[in-house]
């Protein structure tokens, strides 16, 4: 039987994995789905503790769909503020993307 | 994988076979409702507008161009530290865990609660998605 144990290790290791994609892509949509890594981990974690600390409350769950939901509109306006910058710089990569230094 | 393949389209379909075992670990938590909803928006939504997007802006099949910078080293040994550290602290953590099961069909009182108890976050998280969708077409819309 699996513990609680072995769910929040699983979502740690995840959220690491998905730190490590933030940190070290260097195209921006890569950057985008490492942060999908991260809300995924986080939403097991929620539904874990639902699951195992309050069994008849319903409410790791419904965050978690209110999570997802805004997982969605996030993506959404961040591909479209990528596919402006590459309009405009003809590239996605974020290190050379750097029109908000002075 | 997701992180580390050189090809971006392929980080892309194997972001889809890791949604896609997350929702696998909800239904093992006995969270059926929101394992549809992970199947449906994830794999469903999210992951058409990224392959959309790669396919808009980046040069496939390039293998010149690098995909990750000069930070591998640190960053593995920032997130192997975090990962340590984080792992320790489960450890040690004694949770008060709750032995009663679930009882019934999650999903009935998913929609009871979202309509009673969550109704007005409900309202201003679909006013925040229409929201964000009308502001992402006016940005991307071609002047």
């Amino acid at each position: 039987m699996l513990s609680l144990y072995h769910y929040l290790s699983l979502s740690t290791l995840l959220f690491c994995i998905g730190i490590f994609g933030v940190l070290t892509r260097r195209n921006a949509i890569g950057i985008l789905m490492a942060i999908e890594l991260l809300f995924n981990a986080v939403n097991i974690n929620f539904v874990a503790f639902a699951k195992f600390i309050n069994p008849q409350g319903l409410t790791g769950q419904v965050f978690t769909i209110f999570i997802i939901t805004v997982a969605a509109a996030e993506a959404a306006v961040g591909l479209a503020i990528i596919i402006l910058i590459y309009r405009q710089h003809k590239g996605v990569e974020v290190d050379k993307i750097n029109i908000m230094k002075w | 994988m997701v992180v580390s393949l050189k090809n971006i389209f392929h980080s892309a379909l194997f972001l889809v076979l890791c949604f896609f075992s997350v929702a696998g670990i909800y239904i093992l938590l006995s969270a059926e409702f929101v394992a549809a909803v992970q199947v449906l928006i994830y794999v469903g939504a999210i992951t058409v507008l990224l392959i959309f997007a790669i396919m808009l802006t980046a040069q496939l099949y390039s293998p010149s161009i690098k995909q990750s910078n000069e930070q591998v080293i640190p960053g593995i040994i920032i997130v192997g530290t975090l990962l340590i550290v984080t792992l320790s602290v489960l450890r040690r953590t004694s949770w008060r865990i709750s032995t009663e099961g679930i009882e019934g069909q999650s999903t009935v009182s998913i929609g009871k609660s979202l309509l009673t108890t969550y109704v007005l976050p409900f309202e201003v998280v679909s006013l925040v998605l229409i929201a964000a969708l009308i502001g992402a077409i006016i940005i991307a819309r071609r002047e």
